[in-house]
């Protein structure tokens, strides 16, 4: 039981230090310490630019994707150097969420389903950030209910073999920055939901594939709407057999999940701070007895996600494959940040309301407030991840379905009631 | 970094839930609850022999110098069956009292005893309702002569020798090794929520006491002897909390209602969920805990006072809503649901109340910040 580095980690680190400090872009390092919840903080260049110019620079240096295999782009590294180049990389980790669900879920979706030549073709450039992607998934009337998604894949009538998309999906991150999308379609509607699915990969700069920013409730537009009118693919940009698209997305999901270690924070340490610079009756917060249970609690949630986190990096480093337990970071990360952003508000009194880069410490609170409620749904609802605790880390029964052996065309929908 | 026990750690806490359920689990604790034991002497006496009492004291004085971290094992195990036997008071507080602050003398004196099972230690700090501080001890001692009353004493009514916070000669608060077969000493034992761990009142009539670390330095030695208790009962309530857990698991799996099993349920399912989030966030809390007290690290008060929070809220979490759970049937004395509960309740006053060590953290985190910032 210790915090310390072995000789070879410690060895790593040091070099991933002087890399990182010789060239990272620090002359963006103000501005990403000032950045807010959901919104990168650079105004001084192009942050997409700003994003993929360091993303290119650790490629070249082989420290892009350090767990992916060198073939496809990676370091080949192990899980441990991977969490030590991410604790040294710190403040300018911001500028890779870009990439995240490129490299996070698409590659190694493309990796486990892909043909070599394709693995060659499309995982370098995915790794140095030059071309980005997104998770063409959820749907307007398919969100937690993934398998209920209607856009529909038909085979071409020329005898081509090409596909033929049609229909939409939303919640897109990055669709608009994106010039890669894994897109799950329904090609046979006749049989259950799960059983008529498939997947493919498609240039977002295909003749008939219209990307429109959502206009979020926080006031940015981060997620979007795609729409397919006739989008042509050829077979070969098929992952996995006709109808094996529901096993090859859980591959993506489960991907999702080996995210960790990157230790979701939920804001704590400056609520510390403004609890120490805020006063009521003329003293500061933090010696009031109300401010002070509510700040235990705080901190216990914090810093068990943060050893939490620590607990999955020694079993990821022991070999142990992380499993559905780690659902847990972002259930407890996303309710905490949004009720502690609230008590936040509360503190700063009527000034709560003002919500500017200059005004009460500097608008993080009221940012975690307007984003938190995506967090809560996102990847995951909280419903939906309690049901995966419950069913596949403590093993209780699935709920009783009623769609689970009807043929899709026949499922009730909002539209089409039985 | 490796946040985790050793292979021989592990072992050990097999070892212990083996002879713990070889035992009769959580039978022993029912037992003792519905008698007038004031413990399980048996249980008590196996567990001296398997060297478990003796695990973090010195072989000097007769332990098995072991490390904290397979203290922490062991009482997690003791944890998870309720295990009606006065380890806390006496190994986790007294022997850690003595170790902490006693002198060589004192040490050998009591040391080899409380490991061996042969002598029962109380730590004996409350007087009175509320919260207990510096300022609300009346206890005095004259001449070498205790005269007070501590209520309540957890395994005051079993315990042989105590250790008591009590005003020196010239007012200053001091603790005190005092024999509790010896002259001046009456026990009350008092009826309390969790009998299976006996409370009594102690009350002392010019009863001798020898002092322990030195004199005014009573609350600082016992704000630290309770840190380290802190993260070892945390074990005991992560323990607790990770069985009433499991317990409610089983009971959703089994029983039927509406044609399913009630786990099928949202409702119950979500419970189940949350409970399972509050036990994992308390374990590895406790996990920087352990940590702290083993390597003797500067932020052992935060860690113990974070371990203390989060599992105290985890066992009366999990332990309330394994009763919720098992509905009707878990509100029958014939259902261990309810020893859970009566545990879990009393381990959250043990040391002081939750909202005690909450105030204690944030004293800590900020004084931990102002250092950082000066």
């Amino acid at each position: 039981m210790d915090f310390e580095d072995t000789p070879q980690e410690a060895a790593f680190r040091a070099e991933v230090r002087s890399w990182i400090d010789a060239n990272a872009p620090k002359h963006l390092e103000d501005q990403l310490k000032r950045a807010n919840f959901g919104d990168i903080g650079i105004t001084s260049e192009d942050p997409i630019a700003a994003c993929k110019s360091w993303q290119k620079k650790k490629a070249d240096a082989g420290w892009a994707c350090l767990h992916w295999p060198k073939e496809y782009g990676g370091g080949n590294r192990t899980p441990m150097e991977r969490v030590i180049w991410n604790q040294e990389e710190g403040l300018f980790r911001a500028l890779g969420g870009l990439f995240t669900i490129g490299q996070g879920m698409c590659g190694p979706t493309v990796m486990a389903w892909a043909d070599e030549e394709a693995k060659r073709r499309l995982l370098p450039p995915l790794s140095s950030g030059e071309e980005v992607w997104c998770q063409l998934f959820s749907e307007p009337a398919s969100g937690s209910d993934l398998a209920g998604l209607r856009t529909r894949a038909v085979k071409a009538e020329d005898g081509s073999g090409d596909w033929i998309i049609n229909g939409q999906k939303i919640w897109t991150s990055g669709a608009q920055n994106s010039d890669w999308g894994l897109l799950i379609t329904r090609t046979d509607a006749d049989v259950p939901k799960h059983k008529g699915l498939t997947m493919f990969y498609l240039s977002m700069h295909t003749p008939g594939v219209e990307v429109r920013p959502i206009k979020q409730a926080n006031g940015q537009s981060s997620f979007n709407e795609v729409y397919f009118t006739d989008v042509r693919i050829p077979d070969a940009q098929r992952l996995g057999a006709v109808g094996q698209g529901w096993e090859v997305s859980l591959t993506t999901l489960m991907n999702e999940r080996l995210s960790i270690g990157s230790g979701m924070s939920t804001g704590f340490p400056s609520l510390l701070s403004l609890c120490m610079d805020v006063e009521i009756d003329g003293k500061p917060a933090v010696q009031d007895s109300n401010v002070r249970s509510k700040l235990a609690q705080f901190a216990v949630r914090e810093m068990g996600l943060k050893y939490t986190g620590m607990r999955a990096i020694t079993a990821l480093s022991k070999g142990e494959t992380p499993g559905p337990e780690n659902s847990i970071g972002k259930l407890v990360a996303g309710a905490t940040m949004q009720d502690l952003a609230m008590f936040a508000l509360d503190l700063q009194g009527q000034s709560g309301v003002i919500w500017e880069k200059d005004g009460p410490s500097d608008g993080r609170f009221q940012a975690i407030l307007m984003r938190s409620p995506a967090t809560r749904i996102e990847g995951g609802s909280d419903e939906i991840l309690r049901n995966i605790i419950g069913e596949r880390v403590l093993g209780l029964p699935g709920d009783i379905r009623v769609d689970k052996t009807v043929a899709f065309k026949d499922i009730p929908t909002s539209g089409r009631k039985h | 970094m490796n946040l985790d026990f050793s292979d021989e750690q592990k072992a050990l806490k097999d070892q212990v839930r083996r002879f713990l359920e070889d035992r009769g689990g959580v039978a022993q604790m029912r037992a003792v609850l519905t008698s007038d034991a004031s413990y399980d002497k048996d249980l008590y006496k196996g567990l001296a022999e398997l060297g478990v009492l003796g695990a973090a004291i010195p072989e000097e004085f007769g332990g098995v110098g072991l490390s904290h971290l397979d203290l922490c094992v062991v009482a997690e195990e003791l944890g998870r069956v309720i295990a009606p036997v006065p380890v806390a008071s006496s190994i986790y507080l007294v022997a850690e009292a003595l170790l902490q602050a006693g002198s060589q003398a004192q040490k050998q004196a009591w040391l080899p005893r409380l490991a061996a099972g042969e002598a029962i230690g109380a730590f004996a700090l409350n007087e009175g309702e509320g919260r207990m501080g510096p300022e609300k001890v009346r206890a005095s001692v004259s001449g070498g002569k205790l005269t007070g009353t501590k209520s309540p004493v957890a395994d005051g009514d079993c315990a042989d020798v105590a250790v008591v916070a009590a005003k020196s000669d010239s007012g200053k608060v001091s603790l005190y090794v005092v024999d509790l077969n010896g002259p001046g000493v009456e026990r009350r034992t008092l009826n309390s929520i969790d009998p299976s761990r006996g409370q009594a009142a102690l009350t002392f009539t010019n009863a001798p006491a020898e002092l322990l670390g030195g004199e005014g330095d009573g609350w600082h030695i016992a704000t630290q002897v309770m840190d380290r208790a802190a993260i070892l009962i945390a074990y005991e309530q992560l323990g607790g909390a990770d069985r009433a857990l499991e317990m409610a698991r089983d009971y959703a799996l089994e029983r039927m209602a509406f044609g399913r099993q009630i786990g099928s349920f949202q409702a119950i399912k979500h419970m189940l969920a949350d409970m399972y989030v509050s036990a994992t966030l308390a374990r590895s809390n406790c996990y920087y805990g352990a940590w702290a007290l083993a390597s003797g690290a500067s932020e052992l008060p935060v860690a113990a006072a974070t371990a203390r929070v989060s599992a105290s809220q985890a066992f009366q979490h999990c332990s309330k809503n394994n009763i919720q759970v098992h509905g009707g049937m878990g509100f029958t004395f014939e259902y261990d649901c309810h020893l859970f509960y009566r545990r879990a309740n009393a381990l959250a006053l043990a040391l002081g109340s939750v909202s005690t060590w909450e105030d204690l953290l944030v004293d800590r985190m900020t004084a931990g910040n102002a250092a950082a910032a000066a």
